[in-house]
């Protein structure tokens, strides 16, 4: 066992640094949640696409570099710690990408995979419903046969679907058949957002932007050429997006242990003596290393051809609650100065609104109820109790 | 790159369960407990056999010549069966610091050596079931005599005090730092085992207990529960194995504590919770589990406190301009 990195591997960090080091915006950009940010992130996309590290670990002919897993985490702890922004194309190239791997056609991968590295074609995701949150599979949005056309008509209603405002297009579950059971009988679509039929009507969030949105279908046309995976089997296609989410695509460790570095930063520049404070600064870096040696582990396991399966909901509850306790942290920290919003001299504004977007995280990607719920029966055994388990 | 265990030290790991449940699994700390050591002292030759006693020494004087991730591998079995007296001491902390017969004799099992180590662990463990009994400071080490027995929360453990007895020796203190972060290592093996135990018996017990007609395991007060104590273990783990890979290292310290915060905090929560999924049937002197409840609370506050370890921590992470020291894997700046 070992923690050794090859010297190729470490290259390629130091190639990553330098290159962010030299492109990262040296001011945040404004937030992804707001017209002018979602330009200025789709920029950003364009830049790093031009680099080539928007997916580097796709094939090149899709805009990759064909990079190992052990280097796109490299490369992820690289981004994060550069201070680089969003990942406003992170539907498409986090969530729908590996789908498109595994049950797209050759036509729909040339067709939507490079793209999604540019920023040039942003992916909102429509899984919510009004009456299908935590049970998804309530789902009652229809899709119609359209033979004439050689497609379908969706109708019905979308819920809380991020950045739909601005993305291109969407993906998500529709029923085809409502004479099958609940899993069955629901077709996986890829539609544009300016599908004649479809409103998008913008929500504003608990912090004022409108992070996400809506969305009515009336007879919105797809043709068979958007339907992801066979007609009828989208719950298994959309399993894998589930999977996907809530394990390692989402949530690099990245993201926390550039968290934990600020936090001990903040700590140190405020010459803090508060003992409960200092603590909860150790206990956040803890966890953040945690996260960060789970996630080589996960590396190993799958490079010897495992897989992440449940595990993949211990990972969620687990980061979704470290993002909080780092947060919260560093609004201790702050003191009275914690509640003022986007002031540069409060470490760019940053904690305060990256704390607002912690708090959703037991909510989004599937609740922490249900991901205890899969824990608890896939990889503890215990008997289900129809709780119910929701996969995004 | 392979952070996972390797195919020997899975077979260590599978060896130690072997021997202790040919032995009885917990038979040895009931006897223990109640003052007969016969059974203990038993597994502890036939563990000294399959090396337990000796796998950081060189094989040169005997030992196994192993990694500190075979230590914890090996220890985590230990705590997992709640295995009776003092290996930490004896496998971890001694053999650095003894002379060469009496390192010999641990690595054989022909003697079973305690310690104190006044600040961290102020009681000698065992003395009376051990042969050799040792005071240890930062840098120096003496043979001592030991003091009455006294009770402790963990009815396996007797506690002493010791006295030096005879000249001490002196230490280079950086061997001693080593050998007190191998045993706090050893440690937090220890307890990440018995919370995997508490763990797997909670979840076995809410398989078949009954209550209103089904298993209690089928409602979510105690499902989320032991999800919890999953994802605690879970994330400890990597902690303890990573700790122990770079045990030595610059940054050792500063895992090692981490490591004992994590797997301390994550053992006690399976403590709790497997009572609570047992109810009154946990509580009972009668069943097993609590060997591994009151083991898990005994070795929380040895080899450093939660409080110890914190401090520890803060004073090499948040001093005020110095920045935090490279990650093991990663790149040079962080
Ligand atoms: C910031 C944010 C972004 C989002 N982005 C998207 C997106 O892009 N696309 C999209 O489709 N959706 C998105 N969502 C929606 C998200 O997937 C749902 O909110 C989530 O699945 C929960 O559904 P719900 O909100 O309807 O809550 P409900 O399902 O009504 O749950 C309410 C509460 O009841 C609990 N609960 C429900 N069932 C059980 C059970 N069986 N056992 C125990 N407790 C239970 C839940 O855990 C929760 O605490 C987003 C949500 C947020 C907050």
């Amino acid at each position: 066992m070992n923690l050794d990195l090859t010297d190729e591997q470490h290259a390629f960090a130091a190639e990553a640094r330098a290159w962010l080091a030299e492109h990262v915006p040296p001011a945040p950009l404004p937030s992804m949640d707001t017209a002018e940010g979602f330009i200025a992130h789709r920029k950003w996309e364009a830049t790093l696409a031009e680099g080539r590290w928007s997916a580097v670990a796709w094939p090149e002919e899709f805009g990759g570099r064909s990079a190992g897993l052990v280097e796109w985490v490299l490369f992820e702890e690289e981004y994060y710690r550069s201070g680089a922004p969003t990942r406003v194309a992170q539907n498409g190239i986090s969530l729908l990408a590996p789908i498109l791997f595994e049950h797209g056609t050759d036509e729909q991968r040339a067709r939507y995979l490079k793209p999604m590295t540019d920023g040039s074609l942003i992916w909102a995701q429509a899984w919510s419903e009004p009456g299908a949150g935590s049970d998804l599979a309530a789902i009652r949005s229809t899709a119609r046969r359209d033979d004439e056309r050689g497609g379908w008509l969706l109708s019905g209603q979308k819920t809380w679907s991020s950045r739909a405002v601005w993305a291109d297009r969407g993906f998500g579950l529709f029923r085809s058949d409502p004479a099958a059971d609940r899993h069955r009988g629901l077709t996986y679509f890829l539609f544009p957002m300016d599908a004649p039929g479809l409103t998008v009507r913008p929500i504003a969030q608990l912090d004022g932007s409108t992070g996400f949105a809506e969305l009515f279908f009336e007879d919105v046309f797809v043709p068979d050429a958007d339907v992801l995976g066979a007609p009828g089997d989208g719950w298994r296609v959309a399993m894998s997006t589930a999977g996907n989410e809530r394990g390692l695509s989402l949530r690099a460790p990245g993201r926390f242990c550039a968290a934990a570095d600020r936090l001990i930063d903040l700590w140190n520049d405020q010459q803090h003596e508060d003992p409960f404070a200092r603590d909860a600064v150790v206990d956040a870096w803890i966890k953040a290393e945690a996260y960060r040696l789970y996630t080589w582990g996960t590396v190993s396991t799958l490079q010897n051809g495992g897989d992440i399966g449940a595990e993949g909901s211990v990972n969620k509850v687990f980061w979704s609650e470290l993002d909080i306790a780092l947060h919260e942290t560093a609004l201790t920290l702050l003191g009275p100065a914690a509640e003022l919003r986007g002031t540069p001299g409060v470490a760019d504004g940053r904690w305060v609104d990256d704390y607002l977007f912690s708090i959703a995280g037991p909510i989004y990607a599937g609740t922490n109820e249900i991901q205890r719920n899969i824990i608890a029966e896939r990889l503890l055994g215990l008997p289900r109790g129809g709780d119910g388990r929701r996969v995004s | 790159m392979k952070f996972v265990l390797t195919e020997e030290q899975q077979a260590l790991a599978e060896a130690v369960d072997e021997i202790i449940e040919s032995a009885g699994g917990t038979k040895a700390a009931r006897t223990w407990a109640a003052g007969d050591p016969a059974s203990g002292q038993a597994l502890w030759a036939q563990l000294a056999d399959l090396g337990l006693l000796g796998l950081c020494v060189p094989e040169a004087d005997g030992g196994m010549g192993g990694t500190a991730v075979d230590l914890v591998v090996a220890f985590e079995r230990l705590g997992y069966h709640a295995v009776p007296g003092p290996y930490i001491e004896s496998g971890a902390l001694l053999p650095d610091l003894v002379g060469a017969d009496v390192r010999r004799g641990i690595v054989d099992g022909s003697i079973i050596a305690t310690a104190a180590v006044p600040g961290l662990v102020p009681y000698a463990l065992d003395a009376a079931a051990s042969s050799h009994h040792f005071l240890v400071d930062a840098e120096s080490i003496s043979s001592a005599t030991s003091g009455p027995g006294i009770a402790s929360i963990d009815r396996t453990r007797t506690l002493h005090e010791l006295t030096a007895a005879g000249e001490s020796a002196a230490l280079d203190p950086a061997v001693v730092a080593l050998a007190l972060d191998r045993a706090t290592l050893a440690c937090s093996a220890v307890l990440l085992g018995a919370g995997e135990r508490l763990l797997a018996e909670a979840v076995s017990y809410a398989k078949i207990r009954e209550q209103f007609g089904r298993a209690i395991g089928e409602y979510q007060g105690l499902k989320h529960q032991l999800a919890d104590v999953r994802i605690a273990l879970t994330f400890a783990r990597p902690l303890v194995t990573g700790a122990a890979l770079n045990l030595g290292d610059p940054d050792s310290a500063r895992s090692i504590s981490a490591a004992k915060i994590a797997a301390g905090e994550a053992a006690n929560l399976a403590a709790r919770v497997a009572l609570q999924v047992h109810g009154a049937i946990g509580y009972t002197e009668e069943h097993d589990l609590g060997l591994w409840i009151t083991r898990v609370r005994a070795l929380m506050g040895v080899w450093g406190t939660p409080r110890h370890h914190y401090d520890r921590i803060a004073s090499l992470l948040l001093s005020p301009g110095t920045s935090p020291a490279p990650s093991p894997v990663v790149s040079p700046t962080r």
